[in-house]
């Protein structure tokens, strides 16, 4: 090696104060993009001096435009409560659960299998006709029996292979490609729908525009969970021990504390919360095959934009996700609606060229 | 030197592949073997970039699938997406471009995570992927592309098809081998091992990986080009979160700590695909597998439970049995000096260092004594 060379980095031989110069590019090209949107969506997309869009700009149509926001805030409050479910049993075990969007799909038909019981009609059940006790049982059962299942996979499968996490990922991928199968055997390859309970469902004005109560009532659900989790979390022995636990399990172990049990209720809410998801979307949105992937995805994209185990992470993630997903297409011109698919990639990929780790992700 | 029984063991499979068409049957030929290299090739990919890197990538079927969508969006003359009627040789050239530019960005934009993130975040590409071309509609929508016709030289010539799968195969398998003896490639093990040590060395740890990403990207698309050849159609169906999983579930049960493993895998998934099937309709077998493979219905339970079963009893898959018992029967024998990691000494810089997780009991005895020699011994 030749001495007396100065000191390269990288590639293209730049000194380090080049690099950090270099380094601000991107981060202002980001942000004047951030700024457009910002821009776009609050004043410029607006029909009589720029493109058609599905809805208008802040300032030209307020209605559409705060109908849009309460479409991502509830749909971020869904997302919140599938995707902390997540997040938490990584966030103690570092388990990756891939089974959990087969855990929501399957709470989803145990639920509506329920529902049609207990209002006693297989098809065409009117919102009306349902009581409110006719949805929250079928909640409850079902994501009680799901969860159920999430601690029985944890202790058969998981339990003695602790800390091989990609062992575990597809040990879980197995669980998935079986229990989704069986769901197609069992339940059939149509579309089902809950049915949200009669007294929910109202429609009322804001802005001169029609909007279900419903959806608001799905995000009051969501900030009940939410709250249930963060006193669960941080008033409560169990919640400290699993932070502790977060933070570091060796010593919570050496501390003489049952880690094992803790393991196991933590598997249980967190397949719960997938099974609360999944009632909770089955009522929004209805499921089918194939809704178990989409909304693996959508957990794991919550939970890579919010920072992996973190709670707090899931709420910016989902808030910021559903956002996305509901400004998106309502803000491309008409023509281009169907690209808005790319906003959710382009999200991810900003969110990790800025925070690798996600925005509230520790690094290992 | 002289040559290790996993050599030997490589080259009278290459002649046992070539030699194949004078004796299998046709249906065998076009149907298992032809498949199983292009899934053999895709798989390599992920075995290569997770054995020797420690990136478990979950795109790779995503870009095997883009391939597919870039020649059908060139080459078919009606149906969706943009219909440009071009030679089919230029729907090659334009997929492989696309594919290693998109494994490039790709690569780029996850050089920074490994582990279970990688697989989390190569996942999340792969969903992304699979909606892209449900939603957008300029390039195929969910219907999806028919009608895509090979090259001439291929047409109604099966067995052209399968010499090309085996040829960028072999390539494949001695080119991967013989990269992760370069400097390069010693070096995408030591990041594997401990990238805080690489990077205090003054290695670039994450141009290696998005390099080693492109790379596999490349290679990944050409199996996506034999498919749509083979294929003749694509849909976004065929790129979902099933078909994505089932690469990775054809590298963990071949083995995902060895090349080789990955088409053992695909051999064994085709092999049950089509051969485990308890449909009466056994006539319509080959209309129906042309257009869906994957389709089966309680395939996938057979599947998963094979899996499980392989996760918990010897996560290194069939390769690794396969290693396990000749190590038992070289000892037995009385073959070798010092027993355990003779195969370890044999195959040089192979993966049997992996130690994200996967490896199992049997294996972590030795991990130590694997993961560091290699790279000490090729380097000096």
């Amino acid at each position: 090696m030749t001495t007396a060379t100065a000191p390269k980095f990288g590639v293209l031989h730049l000194t380090p104060a080049q690099i950090r110069a270099l380094r601000v590019i991107p981060m202002w090209i980001i942000g004047a993009l951030i700024a457009f949107a910002v821009l776009w969506v609050l004043v410029l997309a607006d029909r009589s001096f720029t493109v058609e869009t599905s809805a208008g700009s802040a300032l030209a149509e307020p209605g559409e435009f705060i109908v849009t926001l309460l479409d991502g805030l509830t749909f971020a409050g869904l997302l919140f409560v599938v995707s902390s479910g997540f997040t938490l049993i990584f966030g103690l075990m570092r388990t990756v659960n891939m089974a959990h969007g087969a855990f929501f799909l399957l709470a989803a038909y145990l639920a509506i299998e329920l529902q049609q019981q207990m209002v006693g009609k297989e098809r065409n059940i009117e919102a009306d006709e349902v009581a409110m006790l006719q949805w929250i049982i079928p909640l409850l059962v079902a994501a009680a029996i799901v969860a159920a299942l999430g601690v029985l996979m944890q202790q058969l499968f998981l339990r003695w292979n602790q800390g091989q996490d990609l062992r575990q990922a597809i040990i879980t991928v197995a669980v998935t490609v079986i229990l989704a199968d069986q769901m197609l055997l069992q339940f059939g390859g149509l579309a089902k729908k809950m049915v949200w309970p009669g007294a929910v469902v109202h429609f009322f004005e804001i802005f001169g525009q029609r909007y279900a109560s419903s959806r608001l009532f799905m995000l009051g659900l969501a900030i009940v969970v939410g709250a249930l989790l963060w006193v669960w979390l941080n008033k409560t022995r169990m919640g400290m021990v699993i932070r502790a636990g977060v933070d570091d399990q060796e010593m919570v172990r050496a501390l003489g504390i049952n880690v094992t049990i803790v393991f196991a209720i933590t598997f249980f809410v967190g397949s719960f919360l997938a099974g609360v998801g999944g009632v909770m979307g089955a009522s929004f949105a209805g499921v089918a095959p194939g809704t178990d992937g989409q909304w693996l995805l959508n957990s794991l994209i919550v939970v890579i934009i919010g920072g992996l185990g973190s709670v707090k992470g899931a709420v910016a993630g989902s808030v910021l996700y559903g956002m996305v997903i509901a400004f998106s297409p309502s803000y491309l011109p008409a023509e281009y609606t169907f690209y808005s698919i790319i906003f959710t990639f382009v999200i991810l990929a900003v969110v990790l060229a800025i925070r690798p780790n996600g925005l509230y992700g520790r690094s290992e | 030197m002289t040559m290790s029984s996993r050599n030997v063991a490589a080259i009278a499979m290459g002649i046992f592949l070539v030699a194949l068409p004078l004796f299998g049957s046709d249906f065998f030929v076009d149907f298992v073997m032809t498949r199983t290299m292009m899934l053999g090739l895709a798989g390599a990919t992920l075995v290569f970039l997770s054995a020797y890197g420690g990136m478990v990538s979950l795109a790779q079927w995503l870009i095997f699938g883009v391939a597919g969508f870039a020649v059908g969006n060139v080459v078919a003359e009606s149906g969706r997406g943009l219909k440009l009627g071009m030679n089919p040789w230029m729907g090659v050239l334009v997929a492989i471009v696309i594919t290693t530019l998109l494994a490039l960005m790709l690569g780029a934009l996850s050089a920074r995570s490994t582990g279970i993130y990688y697989l989390m975040l190569t996942l999340t590409y792969a969903v992304i992927g699979f909606f892209f071309f449900g939603q957008v509609t300029t390039f195929s929508g969910f219907g999806g592309m028919t009608g895509i016709d090979p090259p001439g030289f291929f047409a109604d010539e099966p067995k052209r098809l399968y010499y090309v799968g085996v040829a960028l195969s072999l390539l494949a398998y001695v080119g991967f081998r013989l990269i992760a003896r370069t400097p390069f490639g010693m070096s995408f093990q030591g990041l594997r091992d401990d990238p805080v040590r690489m990077s205090s060395l003054g290695f670039n740890v994450q141009l290696h990986r998005t390099l080693a990403f492109t790379l596999a990207g490349f290679v990944a698309g050409l199996a996506g080009i034999l498919n749509i050849w083979w294929n003749g159609q694509i849909d976004p169906t065929s790129i979902s979160i099933g078909p994505t999983l089932d690469l990775l579930i054809i590298a963990v049960i071949g083995g995902i700590a060895h090349l080789e493993g990955a088409w053992l895998g695909a051999f064994v998934f085709v092999g049950a695909n089509i051969y485990l099937r308890d449909l009466p309709g056994v006539g319509s077998l080959g209309g129906f597998l042309e257009e869906r493979v994957f389709a089966e219905e309680r395939f996938n339970t057979v599947i998963g439970l094979v899996l499980l079963l392989i996760m918990l009893l010897s996560p290194d898959g069939l390769a690794g049995i396969i290693v396990r018992i000749t190590t038992a029967v070289k000892r037995a024998l009385g073959k070798s000096g010092d027993d355990e990691h003779t195969f370890l000494d044999a195959d040089g810089p192979e993966p049997e260092g992996w130690t994200s997780g996967l490896a199992g009991h049997t294996r972590s005895s030795h991990q130590h004594i694997s993961s560091t020699p290699p790279i000490k011994g090729e380097a000096t």
